[in-house]
Order: structure tokens, then sequence, then C-alpha cells
């Protein structure tokens, strides 16, 4: 899916912009999926995740983990570990993935996929960093002013409220 | 050395590793690590159940099926494969993981992730979460409603969530967790969809995005599903299957 919001971008058909974050100056790290970058694509699909986020909250207000894009370490969401029962250690698997992301200062983790999303939200109330993790689509929309109202519920208070101007609307 | 030597004389009655070898090209390279420990060094299951993938490959390689058998290990590594990337032999441990889970008899599989298979396969809709046909359909339609009547921008805009929409150029698919638990959480898609001007559909089968079945290691089962997915996709000669995972 990332190569497509990629391609959007450039093609101008998807009109992000990262005017809202230049004095917020939030910052956003990504989880790159296993699935997605490492057993799928590789790094071309994580640099163009990388494009469309830098695109969206700003060159200066992105993070990268480390080790990251195919050298990522799984949040421990994957494989039906989120079904399996055994809670204790896949929160033991994702503290690993807590620490990567604590360790970039970031303010909020941007997971790209449910499996992910879901994981690294718990690990994130668990171990007490109470980052928020965002969906991609929240930030497009948001940076293109038509996130709806309901559609904020992970955003962090700080952006609950951020309704930057509708970019289609101010078109011709 | 006592128990060192029982337990690889149990070689000559194990068959878990060749029956695996024979699956994989290669043979996965299960047979040609070099005790280096990178996978075990940077693989975040390491530790857990007593266990870590060097020593589960070389429990494997002796012979220890039985062990393999009793571990829960096998559901603790989520198969994320960066053992193997940064394997100098690149040796498929995750495949040697997903093989384990099949010596496990189906019914005493973990009860979260069979529950999730099974329900995906008695649906038409493949959601692991049982949303029906039906359930979906209205649930879109009400979700697109509400927007568009609350922002005429969308209204002019035609905002719009097909499902079934032939000849359209994407399959999108939908992880059933929206539609079930926070429908609203559709809507930032469909109307990034919108405004690149894409041509895309729903299915009204086969939407869904999870495969729980695979995870089961029930190679029967996830290949219905994958099957059903491409289906209803060439039923509605839509070109590109998009995954928004
Ligand atoms: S990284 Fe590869 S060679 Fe090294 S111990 Fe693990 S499986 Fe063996
Ligand atoms: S695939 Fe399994 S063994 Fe390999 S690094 Fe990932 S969790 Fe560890």
């Amino acid at each position: 899916m990332y190569e497509y919001y990629a391609k959007w971008i450039r093609e101008g058909k998807l009109k992000v912009n990262s005017d809202w974050n230049k004095d917020l100056k939030i910052k956003f790290t990504v989880q790159d999926p296993c699935q997605i970058v490492r057993k799928s694509f590789g790094d071309p699909i994580a640099d163009d995740l990388r494009y469309v986020v830098k695109s969206v909250v700003g060159e200066e207000n992105f993070v990268d983990m480390t080790p990251n894009k195919s050298n990522n370490y799984c949040c421990g969401g994957g494989g039906g570990f989120l079904q399996s029962g055994f809670k204790e250690e896949r929160l033991a698997y994702g503290k690993i993935k807590d620490m990567q992301i604590k360790a970039t200062g970031a303010d909020y983790c941007i997971a790209g996929c449910h499996n992910c999303h879901a994981q690294i939200h718990e690990l994130s109330e668990h171990y007490g960093g109470h980052y928020p993790v965002v969906h991609l689509w929240t930030l497009i929309c948001l940076s293109m002013g038509v996130l709806g109202e309901n559609e904020r519920t992970y955003l962090g208070e700080d952006l609950a409220d951020i309704y930057p101007p509708n970019v289609y609307l101010n078109e011709d | 050395m006592t128990d060192e030597a029982i337990k690889i004389s149990g070689k000559k009655g194990s068959y878990f590793i060749d029956m695996v070898k024979t699956l994989l090209p290669e043979g996965g390279n299960l047979n040609l690590c070099l005790t280096c420990g990178a996978c075990s060094s940077g693989c975040p299951a390491t530790g857990l159940a007593g266990m870590d993938p060097r020593k589960f490959l070389r429990m494997a390689a002796l012979g220890m099926d039985d062990e393999i058998k009793a571990s829960k290990w096998p559901w603790m590594c989520t198969m994320c494969q960066r053992c193997i990337y940064v394997c100098p032999m690149k040796i498929d441990i995750p495949q040697l993981v997903f093989n384990a889970r099949t010596l496990t008899p189906r019914e005493d599989r973990p009860k979260g992730i069979r529950d999730s298979c099974d329900m995906a396969l008695k649906v038409d809709t493949c959601s692991a979460m049982g949303c029906s046909v039906e359930d979906f359909e209205f649930v879109v339609g009400d979700v697109l409603e509400e927007i568009r009547e609350a922002d005429p921008f969308w209204e002019e805009r035609d905002l719009q969530a097909p499902i079934d929409k032939e000849g359209a150029e994407f399959f999108v698919n939908q992880n059933s967790r929206e539609p079930m638990t926070e429908p609203e959480e559709m809507a930032p898609l469909w109307k990034i969809l919108n405004l690149a001007g894409v041509n895309w559909t729903y299915g009204s089968k086969a939407w869904t995005g999870e495969n729980y079945c695979l995870f089961m290691a029930d190679n029967e089962s996830w290949k219905k599903i994958v099957t059903m997915q491409t289906e209803q996709t060439e039923k509605l000669r839509c070109k590109t299957y998009l995954n928004t995972e």
C-alpha cells in the first residue's frame, strides 16, 4: 500500500503537506512491518514508507529507529502471537521494540499494519511510555485537512483538535 | 553427558527435520548451520520458553522431535524472518517453526488462533471475526452516509465505498477489526482513495485482510481463503489486489 501512497503523492494526486507540524514540531517514528518490508518487498518499500511519512509530518520531525528497514525488529504482533494466549511472553518479546521506540525520543509511533498497531499500542501502555500509536491513513488525512472528528481515536491530546485547512477546497 | 547421549541416539527415529527439508528449496539450508549465534542474538523471542532459534535448530538436527513437539516456543516465534536476514547461511528457521506448529494436533493448537481460523472458514467474507456479507454492507453504507451528510465536501466529491464494483482497478481488502469494532476508522482510506482518483472496490465475499489459518499452519484452510480472495478479485475483473496492511 505504501508504494501507492508514495506514487500518488509524487504524482500530485494526494496533496499532503507538513505545514501543520512546522510549529508544533511533533516527532514521529515508524514501525517497518516485517510482513511488508523484510518478507515481501525489502528496503525500496521501506524508503517509500519514509517518503510518505516525511511528506506528511515534515522531514525534520521524523526520527528513525535503529536498526530499521529490512533489519528492523519484529514488534511481536505477527504470526498469530496476539491470538495465541501467551500474553506475558508476547509482552516480553516486545520489550526490545518498546525500548527502540523510546530511544528515538519520538512522541508518536506510526504503525503500518493492524497487528503492529495493536501490539505496539499495548506495549506503549504496558511499559509506561504512553506514546500514541497511529495509522498512516490518519496522518495522511490530517495533513490534507480532511480528517473527520470521529477518526481521531488514536491521536494524542496534542493533535486531537488540530484541523489544518482542507487543501482541496482552495484549488483552482 | 548421559543425557546428551540418550538424546542423540534418538536421531534414528527422527523424521521432523528431514521432512521439513524435503518441503523447502535447497532444504531451507537447514544442515548448513555454523552455530555462530547471529540468529539468536538478534531474535526478540530468544529466552522465551527456554528457547532460541539456534537451539531450536540444533534440537531438530539432533532429532529431538519429542522435545520440539512439546515446546510452546513455535507459537512465540512470529516467523518475522530476521534470523534469516542476519544468518550467514540463510537458514530458514521460520519454516522449521511453521512446520513445528503442525506437530501439535489441530485441536490442541492455541484456541485464539484456531477460533479465528474456524470462524473465517464459516463465513463467505472469510472474516476472522465472523462479519457477514450483510453486516459488512450495512456498516460500510452507514459510515459512508454519515460522512456525506455531515460534510457537503464529500457529497460534492461523491465519496464512495463500492462493494463488488466490476472492472474496478483495485480490489481493496479490509481487516475485520474496523467494520466490527471501530467502523469510522475505515473512512480515512476511502477519503485518500477518493482524493487520489482511484477506481477501487471491496468484495462482498472474501474481503478480509487477515488469515489466521496461515498462523495455525492449517495448510488446506489458509489456501482455501487465499483462493476465495483470488476468485473474488478475478470475478470482479480487478487488475490489482491491494493489501491495505
Ligand atoms: S545465524 Fe545461521 S549459521 Fe548462525 S547459528 Fe543461526 S542458523 Fe546457524
Ligand atoms: S523468525 Fe522467529 S526465530 Fe527468527 S528472528 Fe523472528 S522470532 Fe526469532
